[in-house]
């Protein structure tokens, strides 16, 4: 199968009143057609900056210091704002973590639903009224036609993220990018949305990039995991390898750290410390600070990455088990 | 002796819907529809639910937020129902919300440490630099950085202005608190700190909690009884072991085993819901669950089923609670 989008040496910096900061270091990976990709990683360690820089949509004082995002060969970075606004919400969608940030407040959900349709698919606005209820319905909303009519406001969380869900998947994208799409839902209607994103791979070969921090849902949608850890990617497999064999201590950590809902109820095991801050100079590995099983060249130089049979790790530990040439430069 | 901190009883909340160019009023969306409950004072009531079915209005309801359609409210045995803003003022501090949507309850042009800062302002005699101080430490406790006070809402990851939701909450020391999916947007990792400092400031408080969540994982966690809604209506209150080794509800059955397990490729039982999500303008007549119920009968579709106790504690609406389900 072939590439749809490719990260390349991604970095993304910021300025703030501390200065230039820079959030992600070298980010590579890429996902095929009809792949689900899921990335998890700990709160604040890059995944949504990077997610809205595949978007053209980083925050004003963000910017992308180096690097290539491709898609279908073409690298997104180098189109002008209207060539890109027409990628957006038409090839490539994002269903966005807080759906108020995406939501606008002053407009009924129905204007915000058809509004796209006119303009990427030519509808009419009513073809675009028809088909924003039957998108309604898809993602499980009672009422589709009065909800037409109401303001955000007037919905409750979960319903603000399907409205989301529902704009995001209008126009057929060849990948969406949901950031956190399942939060505010219901087990029962996450597992309807996780089928209608899942229907939408099988028929038209869309490509998926999740980040979530649900283990489950990782589990069960995905292909391949990418777990991030302090603006890096630390450990990158296939699900199976990475649930049943995580090599890194953080991705070992996190999924210690899941609340189990059946057996002996245990006190969370939750690791130790927070991520370093952006600013702060890290010699050596990034995690070390954190690690259990940090050794002296953990502290002085950062690991490259190892990789065995596709599933890459960067840890240290590797280098006894690996030989010289298993060893991907970084 | 466990003392009742707050009682809830037969609480309705109706918001009406306008239509037509007038904008009259045509009907009603019965968010919460008759919740009676009895907080104990110390514990955690999780609270769970399908999306919509009115968790968010009952916390905001019962925290006075918003003016109740039916009901009554008995805070620390006193009426709050009909306070006015000026008298209510003291229990507001006492009483606490973590919302939902964090970007939505941030102001986007201050900065975070003087919202914070804001509420201890009102409530607390205390200098500007104990404040500061006050604010610093609490950014620390939720995971936080002391850098972090003089930046906008917009400069933090999802999960980091949720955390800064349960810092300005826990600044004014209040004695109650709803969590409306207050660690929803952490990942596991930071979500079980929270977690475990939620239950830690419990014990050392005699905090109560509202716990409100879609991840039963963190539910059964940190709940001592939980509480299954459907379509503003209660539909079983249990400790938490029982609701979840032994589930009475066929809705809290069906929602128990669509939760998603951690085995990759693992094909499991799911209870799945026919029928479409109805309609809480118009609920149906008799069980609110009947139009997806897999044994829903006659009975079901005419009479609504009463609330009663199934086992210590444990309660249901449901006609047939006790017989052999799903056989
Ligand atoms: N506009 C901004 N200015 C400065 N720093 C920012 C800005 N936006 C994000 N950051 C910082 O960049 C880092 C990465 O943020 P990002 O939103 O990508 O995190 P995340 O991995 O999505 O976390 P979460 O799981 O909490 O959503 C965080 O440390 C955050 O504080
Ligand atoms: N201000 C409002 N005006 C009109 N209807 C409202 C308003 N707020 C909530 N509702 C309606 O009340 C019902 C319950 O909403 P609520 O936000 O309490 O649900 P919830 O259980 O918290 O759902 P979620 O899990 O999705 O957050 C929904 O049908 C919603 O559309
Ligand atoms: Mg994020
Ligand atoms: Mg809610």
């Amino acid at each position: 199968m072939t590439d749809i989008l490719q990260i390349e040496n991604l970095n993304i910096h910021f300025r703030t009143a501390e200065g230039s900061l820079s959030a992600v270091h070298d980010l590579s990976f890429s996902v095929k057609k009809g792949e689900t990709v899921c990335v998890v990683g700990e709160s604040g360690c890059g995944k949504s900056i990077s997610a809205l820089s595949i978007m053209g949509l980083l925050p004003e004082n963000g910017h992308i210091a180096q690097g290539k995002i491709l898609f279908e060969g073409t690298d997104l970075l180098s189109l002008k704002p209207d060539q890109m606004r027409k990628m957006r919400g038409n090839k490539i969608s994002m269903v966005f973590q807080e759906p108020m940030t995406a939501l606008n407040p002053v407009f009924t959900i129905g204007y915000q639903l058809r509004e796209p349709l006119r303009i990427h698919q030519g509808f009419s606005k009513k073809q675009a009224h028809v088909k924003g209820i039957e998108l309604l319905k898809q993602v499980g909303l009672s009422l589709p036609e009065q909800r037409m009519k109401q303001y955000p406001h007037e919905l409750s969380g979960g319903m603000r993220q399907r409205v989301m869900i529902a704009m995001a998947l209008a126009c057929h994208p060849q990948i969406l990018i949901a950031d956190e799409p399942t939060t505010a839902l219901d087990v029962t209607i996450q597992a309807q949305i996780l089928d209608l994103i899942n229907d939408m791979k099988e028929q038209l070969g869309t490509s998926v990039v999740m980040i979530t921090h649900d283990m489950g849902v990782v589990a069960e949608t995905a292909d391949r995991v990418v777990v991030m850890y302090a603006g890096e990617i630390v450990e990158e497999g296939d699900v199976e390898t990475v649930f049943n064999d995580p090599q890194h201590p953080y991705t070992k950590g996190l999924l210690a750290s899941v609340p189990k809902v059946e057996g002996e109820l245990t006190q969370l095991q939750a690791i130790p410390g927070s991520l370093p801050n952006l600013g702060e100079a890290i010699v050596g590995c990034r995690f070390q600070s954190r690690c259990p099983f940090a050794m002296d060249i953990c502290r002085s130089q950062a690991p490259p990455i190892y990789e065995e049979n596709g599933h890459q790790t960067r840890c240290w530990m590797k280098e006894g088990e690996s030989i010289a040439d298993n060893i991907v430069p970084s | 002796m466990p003392t009742t901190l707050f009682q809830v009883k037969n609480v309705k909340k109706h918001y009406p819907i306008k239509g037509g160019i007038l904008r009259r009023t045509k009907s009603e969306v019965k968010a919460v529809n008759g919740v009676s409950l009895e907080i104990t004072k110390g514990e955690t009531l999780g609270v769970v639910g399908e999306s919509g079915c009115g968790k968010s209005t009952l916390g905001r309801a019962i925290l006075g937020l918003e003016p109740l359609t039916e009901g009554q409210l008995i805070f620390a045995d006193q009426d709050i129902t009909q306070l006015s803003r000026r008298q209510l003022k003291p229990f507001k501090r006492e009483m606490q919300m973590i919302f939902q949507d964090p970007y939505a309850s941030l102001n986007p042009r201050q900065r975070i440490g003087a919202a914070i800062e804001e509420a201890i302002k009102i409530h607390n005699p205390m200098n500007a630099k104990q404040r500061r101080e006050k604010v610093l430490s609490l950014l620390e406790e939720v995971g936080l950085k002391r850098e972090h006070y003089g930046r906008f809402p917009h400069e933090f990851s999802g999960g980091q202005r949720q955390r800064i939701g349960i810092a300005r909450a826990l600044a004014l020391q209040p004695s109650f608190i709803v969590c409306d999916e207050a660690v929803s947007a952490l990942d596991v990792s930071v979500q079980a700190q929270v977690l475990n400092l939620l239950k830690k400031l419990q014990s050392k408080y005699e905090l109560t909690y509202l716990f409100i969540s879609h991840d039963l994982g963190v539910v059964r966690y940190i709940s001592d009884r939980v509480l299954v809604m459907y379509l503003g209506n209660m539909v079983e209150l249990a400790p938490s072991e029982a609701l979840y080794e032994n589930p009475v509800h066929p809705y809290t059955q069906a929602l128990l085993s669509a939760i998603p397990r951690t085995v990759p490729n693992k094909e499991r039982e799911r209870i799945k819901l026919m029928g479409e999500i109805p309609s809480p303008t118009d609920p149906p007549k008799g069980c609110a669950f009947h139009t997806r119920c897999p044994i829903a009968t006659e009975l079901c579709s005419q009479s609504k089923p009463e609330w009663r106790a199934v086992g210590e504690g444990h309660y249901a609406a449901c006609h047939y609670v006790g017989e052999e389900l799903n056989a």
